[in-house]
């Protein structure tokens, strides 16, 4: 297959915009794409500081790369989670992220869980009533709390996640399978900040995940290549090889899911599922950051109950 | 005349001279979900099997992130 652009050897096909290129050419692309995605969404401008969070893998690290090289003015985080899953998954995804910033000469900020909170996440998901066999759900409330507190106390304009078409068109087939209105209706490339909680951004909302990995990998940035140890089985992956056998079966399908759904949202048809959310929102008595709930946030409680089973515990020692 | 794809620590044997996507959905493997290398390099997957190469295919599946749309 030749490239559309020069006619050189193509790189990669992309079955669903009927587009063949070749490394230099897809190199191209995809940071053109990306800009024309931050426009058309009103993410943020070039005078606007970004906050990008990276895990170490594929498309955060591509995403950072890729806003660098457009010129924005995109700092990175790191969220230590202390998840070893026998292969020192943390460890390598720190080392992966620091690496990276170090040689493009980036800011990245780390925050270590178990140093600030005093417990790693496996340690705090063993130790509350939070997911006790999977930590993703305490995972989950610790990665936006820390995203949203390190937006906020660094004065950044927007919170950018390496969220690809892959991740949305799962999360909106879940949402969809249990009529999620709620989240429905707050799911797109733009989630926009209010009362303390930064915007939130998804660039790469409208690409492949095999398209963001492809980036990765002829750009040679190094990522980590094992999912983290607690993905296995997860229904969001599930949800995604559901997807791409349909996608094999009928290219554009995952596009088309999506881009549908955000045309029909924009038509008004999630308005009224603004019922599901929360009627206001307040600042936590303890950390300060927005919560529907009365008193502490849903963060606050779960790692003051890991804090003090972990002291009874210690005790009883 | 055969070549072989490998995915992770698996390898799969599969005849030489049909190409790669035909392989992979033979082998029960989504296209969609892999990205195949030859020597290191990209290539498409209308690409022909040659006799004796191993394809390194690299999955992108990934998952477990954080939804940004919960509170």
């Amino acid at each position: 297959m030749k490239c559309r652009t020069c006619g050189e050897r193509a790189a990669i096909n992309m079955r669903q915009h009927k587009l063949a290129l070749c490394r230099d050419h897809y190199l191209s692309w995809l940071p053109e794409q990306t800009e024309r995605f931050i426009h058309k969404y009103a993410m943020f401008t070039r005078q606007e500081r970004v906050l990008v969070a990276v895990s170490g893998g594929k498309d955060s690290l591509a995403l950072w790369d890729i806003l660098d090289r457009l010129g924005y003015r995109a700092e990175g985080l790191y969220i230590g989670l202390g998840i070893d899953g026998g292969v020192g998954y943390s460890a390598e995804s720190h080392r992966m992220a620091q690496a990276f910033a170090a040689g493009r000469g980036l800011t990245l900020t780390v925050v270590d869980v178990a140093e600030v909170e005093g417990a790693t996440i496996p340690e705090a998901a063993s130790l509350t009533h939070r997911g006790r066999d999977k930590p993703c759900s305490v995972c989950g409330l610790t990665k936006r709390h820390v995203m949203n507190r390190v937006a906020r106390d660094g004065g950044y304009d927007a919170l950018a996640t390496g969220h690809n078409l892959d991740d949305e068109a799962a999360t909106l087939f879940g949402n969809t399978l249990t009529w999620s209105t709620g989240y429905l209706a707050r799911q797109g490339p733009v989630l926009p900040g209010a009362d303390g909680l930064a915007r939130k951004v998804k660039p790469f909302c409208r690409f492949y995940e095999r398209e963001t990995a492809a980036y990765a990998l002829l750009r040679g940035i190094d990522y980590i290549y094992d999912e983290c140890p607690f993905a296995v089985g997860a229904t969001s992956i599930e949800h995604k090889e559901t997807l791409n056998r349909l996608e094999s079966a009928r290219p554009g399908a995952k596009l088309s899911f999506y881009l549908s759904f955000l045309e029909a949202k924009r038509r008004g048809a999630f308005l009224t599922a603004g019922d599901d959310l929360p009627a206001g929102l307040h600042p936590c008595s303890t950390c300060g950051q927005p919560t529907s709930a009365p008193g502490s946030c849903s963060f606050c409680r779960t790692w003051d109950a890991v804090r003090a089973r972990r002291a009874e515990r210690l005790t009883a020692v | 005349m055969s070549a072989q794809l490998k995915l992770r620590d698996k390898v799969y044997e599969v005849p030489s001279g049909m190409t790669v996507r035909d392989a992979l959905l033979r082998l029960g493997i989504e296209p969609e979900s892999v990205l195949p290398t030859r020597q290191g390099e990209l290539i498409t997957d209308d690409d022909l099997l040659r006799e004796g190469e191993v394809i390194r295919l690299v999955a992108v599946i990934s998952g477990g992130g954080a939804s940004l749309a919960q509170p």
